[in-house]
């Protein structure tokens, strides 16, 4: 009861979370001066990264960007590889839940395929695509497609009996029976897994970006690296984030909106 | 009149390791248009299997079922159901739950008459303020009522009720047998009613089919209910008849009870006999002094 009072007080999720990056930061600064020279602390990080930040959309060079603007760009490959993994995933999560026969003959391809990282399909979307961005997309599509199929086929499964009677008893057609009864009773679990899909393209596309050298936050990340500006590839890491967390949260709401 | 719904001899048998389990045997039941007959029995003797059978839902080992002239092969909307629990489509509204239906068996009318009919029964059951609210809005009360209008606004050949008041409390379970009760006399519906609850079986009903405990249920005895109609729940309990048609049926669910009890073997009894509407001295004197003192028909 006493820590409760205690950890409960006004503005507390405001003073909370800024003292957690306090100390964070505090750790940073330790890091950068007693252990390793070569790592930026937070201050040189910030000055070295202002131009990037105060003018996100400023275009200077091919390779001398608003961190927005490249962020821009990967969220544009994102959505394309995203969008494709949905729009294949879906149907064949839905084909998974509905037949025993297509279940069982192809969970286990589903099962192996779905482990392998996005840095073994690059190269295969390289040899398929020969460009870099159309090898991006596909990557992402590939790897982003499982939670998706998973959680569709999962959904289809669980609808309650008493809702596959109303449509055998109305003698809905097939069409009737997918679109009034069965996609919207698979709703829910479908934006589960089209959060965590979005989630996974997120993390391909960096991967993907720094394989192929394409414009981007990945890209510039490793850029900045082999020109050895690490301040920058802070400033990246944090963009990727904070970009990664604003995504997950506007999937969470809609998805609420379904659970509901 | 003629027979309406005619079971005959319908069995149930499912494949289980220790051998096949006989749910349901050679169940003979015969029903005559614009009768409401409800099936009573003690939880799990299979009357549900029975009903889920005439719906179409659950396949039958043996025998078959003819309605209204033709034998019946899977679901169809011919038959309204109204379920234990609602089974309302929670991401629709009211009326979109019961336009589902409509839509389906009245496809030839127009947009505006389906609503209609739609927005017609949701208004005799009491729902007319409710129309577009979703299930998670309702009371299960509520929420049964939609799904009796459902059924009815299918306009059926048959009505299949399975218990769908068990789950409601006693007051709410009153006034939905009487709004069931209305529809049926206005609609003039074929009812089928599966039940445990004796007294709403007196009520409602006028043959009642007690069936045996399982495994291999079968009609046990029926008990024809001759109070005149319409029915008032008061006129009802203090007929004079009305206790000792009770005690009937308890009695029966009781013999039933210890039957199991000692785990007797089921005695095969002949079911032509039992399906005759004066099969046991008993029933025949109970139904001959009720019709004596009531005048039946609608």
């Amino acid at each position: 009861m006493i820590t409760n009072r205690r950890s409960e007080f006004k503005l507390d999720w405001l003073i909370l979370p800024l003292l957690g990056a306090v100390f964070v930061l505090l750790l940073w600064q330790i890091a950068s001066t007693m252990w390793s020279k070569d790592l930026p602390g937070p201050l040189r990080t910030w000055n070295a990264s202002k131009p990037y930040l105060v003018k996100p959309f400023e275009k200077r060079g091919e390779l001398d960007q608003g961190i927005l603007r490249f962020a821009w760009y990967s969220l544009l490959l994102v959505a394309k590889g995203y969008a494709i993994a949905l729009l294949i995933g879906t149907p064949i999560g839905f084909m998974l839940g509905l037949s025993k026969f297509f279940a069982k003959s192809f969970d286990p391809i589903v099962q192996i395929l779905r482990p392998v990282s996005p840095l073994a399909w690059l190269p295969l979307g390289l040899v398929l695509f020969q460009k870099s961005q159309p090898a991006a997309v596909f990557t992402i599509a590939i790897c982003a497609m499982w939670p998706t199929v998973l959680n569709t086929a999962v959904g289809v499964r669980s609808i309650p009996q008493d809702y596959l009677n109303v449509a055998r008893v109305l003698k809905l057609s097939r069409s009737k029976t997918l679109f009034k009864v069965l996609i919207p009773a698979t709703l829910p679990y479908m934006f589960t897994g089209f959060r965590l899909s979005l989630g996974i393209a997120w993390l391909v596309i960096v991967a993907a970006e720094m394989l192929t050298g394409s414009p981007g936050v990945g890209g510039f990340l490793w850029q900045e690296y082999n020109a050895l500006i690490y301040e920058h590839i802070i400033l990246c890491i944090l963009t990727i984030g904070v970009i990664g967390f604003i995504l997950d949260r506007l999937m969470s709401l809609v998805e609420r909106r379904f659970k509901s | 009149m003629s027979d309406y719904l005619i079971l005959s001899k319908i069995t149930k048998v499912y494949p289980a390791p220790e051998g096949p389990a006989i749910i349901v045997q050679d169940f003979n039941l015969s029903i005559k248009k614009g009768e409401f007959v409800c099936l009573i029995g003690h939880s799990g003797c299979g009357k549900s299997t029975v009903l889920s059978m005439i719906a179409g839902l659950n396949e039958i080992t043996r025998g078959g079922i003819i309605l209204a002239g033709r034998e019946l092969v899977g679901p169809g909307p011919d038959r309204g159901i109204v379920f234990q629990a609602p089974c309302l489509l929670p991401w629709m509204t009211v009326l979109e739950n019961v336009m589902l239906g409509v839509n389906q068996v009245f496809y030839t009318a127009a947009r505006q008459e389906r609503r209609q009919i739609a927005e017609y029964y949701l208004s005799v059951v009491g729902l007319a303020d409710a129309l577009h609210k979703k299930p998670v809005e309702l009371s299960q009360g509520m929420r049964q009522r939609v799904g009796i209008a459902r059924a009815f606004a299918l306009s059926p050949k048959l009505l299949l009720l399975d218990e769908p008041f068990g789950m409601l409390d006693s007051l709410t379970r009153f006034e939905l047998q009487q709004v069931l009760l209305d529809l049926w006399r206005k609609d003039q519906k074929t009812a089928l009613m599966v039940t445990h609850h004796v007294d709403e079986a007196l009520f409602l009903a006028d043959r009642i089919v007690m069936m045996t405990n399982g495994p291999a249920a079968e009609v046990g005895d029926i008990l024809e209910v001759r109070f005149l109609r319409p029915r008032n729940r008061k006129e009802v309990m203090e007929h004079p008849d009305y206790y000792r048609l009770r005690e009937q049926l308890i009695a029966f669910l009781e013999s039933q009870t210890r039957r199991e009890a000692v785990s007797t073997p089921v005695s095969a009894e002949d079911p032509d006999a039992q399906n005759k509407p004066e099969p046991q001295p008993w029933s025949l004197k109970a139904a001959g002094s009720a019709a004596s003192l009531a005048v039946r028909g609608r």
